[in-house]
């Protein structure tokens, strides 16, 4: 039986974790290839470098980080933030990615998800939806969360998977953060309108929200960040407690 | 050394780095002919069956060659699809034929997400030198929407809807569905097994 996923998220800036409350207050949790080995041996299914930095200067050291990272783990490495172009994924996956997390620029240019796709195979695209909700609608928002779009998360996953996304990562605005728990009535909208994989982000607190995004939320990953990185809560420990829920996990 | 096949399908950074994790001295041949001076040949690459083709009839006989002087192969996710006879992704595109049967679709529902990602267990249905040291049971990496046939040529089975071939084994000839090189511990030593195959 198919395991769902554990991914842990590296918010990097300028070679260095953090990780933002509501994506904004970052604070310092270390080097990025240390943490992903420490992920690793505790038994993370997967691992998300996501580049935070603002500067041009800053994204050319994306590169290193990625290649230090990928030379200590073997288990599947995502890139994401900052992939603008056909020439930053190429850059990603030239540096040890597998698979590259298109935002803003997706939607901007929805034919990129098509050349990625094309050129790296479906597997290795996946497209980040950032949504919020406006007035009983579940909104996309663009640039880390800033800019409200006039699409719907629903509608933009599924053109998304239409073009050739292997997978949504889909993140809760209103959640992130906030450590009240995934938004299980976005997720389990969203993966039941799509054919591919969905990957649940935002608002992890407890142990507990993993157990309720898989369940009520039809999740067939989740992503967290700060929730590991401070050794709170161990991926072993969230693992065995999903296990003793009959949620199928790798253990 | 191995000869890591290079045809454009996928990127093969991963597993370059994966075989030089386990101690293997990796090379990516530009021509067949280069095919002569390897131990064993690595067919890696995902997507379309179609993909296939760009191994074209000089490179197929390499391989074959390679294959009939008693090097060992691996087929690696779509490598592993392009032993047998074809697959219904890409009719009329023809695999090696070194194993029996046709590739086809898994078959997703509500509940059952296509293609299959993530992570799933290994079930051995016979002793196989590829998953020495390797418990029943494990998860590996997975990440396909097409899958072989169990045929006696499985050595090992995973279940997503219905039950494929994650693994084959004929003589020298093997093959794995799963990515070996994303598969953390348990891929690493499978592909170390591979390497005393040589």
């Amino acid at each position: 039986m198919l395991s769902k996923r554990i991914i842990a998220c590296l918010d990097v800036r300028n070679g260095q974790v953090v990780k933002g409350v509501h994506f904004e207050g970052l604070r310092n949790a270390g080097d990025p290839a240390e943490l992903a080995a420490r992920y690793n041996q505790e038994g993370i299914d997967e691992v998300v470098i996501l580049d935070v930095t603002a500067t041009i200067e800053g994204r050319r050291a994306l590169a290193d980080t990625v290649g230090a990272v990928a030379r200590r783990i073997f288990i599947p490495l995502t890139v994401g933030g900052g992939i603008r172009s056909e020439d930053d994924a190429a850059a990603a996956v030239d540096a040890g990615a597998d698979k590259v997390s298109l935002n803003t620029a997706a939607l901007v240019n929805p034919d990129l998800i098509t050349t990625l796709a094309s050129r790296y195979g479906s597997q290795a695209v996946i497209v980040a939806v950032d949504a919020k909700w406006v007035n009983g609608r579940a909104m996309v928002y663009v640039r880390s969360g800033q800019t409200g779009t006039e699409r719907e998360a629903v509608e933009w996953a599924r053109e998304a998977a239409s073009r050739g996304a292997g997978e949504i990562l889909l993140t809760s605005i209103d959640r992130d953060g906030t450590r009240q728990g995934f938004d299980c009535r976005l997720t389990a909208a969203v993966s039941a309108a799509v054919p591919i994989p969905v990957i649940a982000s935002g608002g992890a607190g407890s142990l507990e929200h993993f157990a309720e995004v898989f369940i009520d939320g039809r999740a067939d990953a989740a992503l967290a960040a700060s929730i590991f990185h401070f050794s709170e809560h161990s991926v072993r420990k969230l693992k065995e407690l999903l296990r003793s829920r009959e949620i199928p996990v790798r253990l | 050394m191995i000869a890591l096949i290079d045809y454009g399908a996928g990127n093969l950074t991963s597993v370059r780095k994966a075989l030089h994790e386990v101690g293997a001295e990796v090379q990516t041949p530009r021509n067949p002919a280069e095919l002569d001076e390897a131990f064993g040949v690595i067919v890696p690459g995902v997507g379309n069956f179609r993909a296939t083709a760009a191994l074209d009839q000089a490179w197929r006989d390499a391989i074959m060659g390679s294959i009939e002087r008693g090097r060992p192969i691996l087929g690696i996710c779509l490598g592993l699809q392009w032993l047998f006879q074809g697959s219904t992704e890409a009719p009329g595109c023809e695999g090696l034929s070194l194993m029996t049967g046709q590739c086809d679709r898994l078959e997703g529902s509500a509940d059952l997400k296509i293609p299959h990602v993530g992570w799933n267990a290994l079930h051995f249905p016979r002793a196989s030198r590829l998953f020495e040291g390797v418990e029943e049971g494990s998860q590996v990496y997975f990440t396909h929407s097409f899958a072989a046939p169990v045929t006696g040529d499985a050595t090992a089975v995973t279940t997503h809807g219905a039950t494929f071939a994650s693994a084959v084994e004929r003589g020298h000839v093997f093959g794995v569905q799963f990515h070996p090189e994303k598969s953390g511990d348990v891929g690493l030593r499978v592909l170390k097994n591979f390497l005393h195959a040589l």
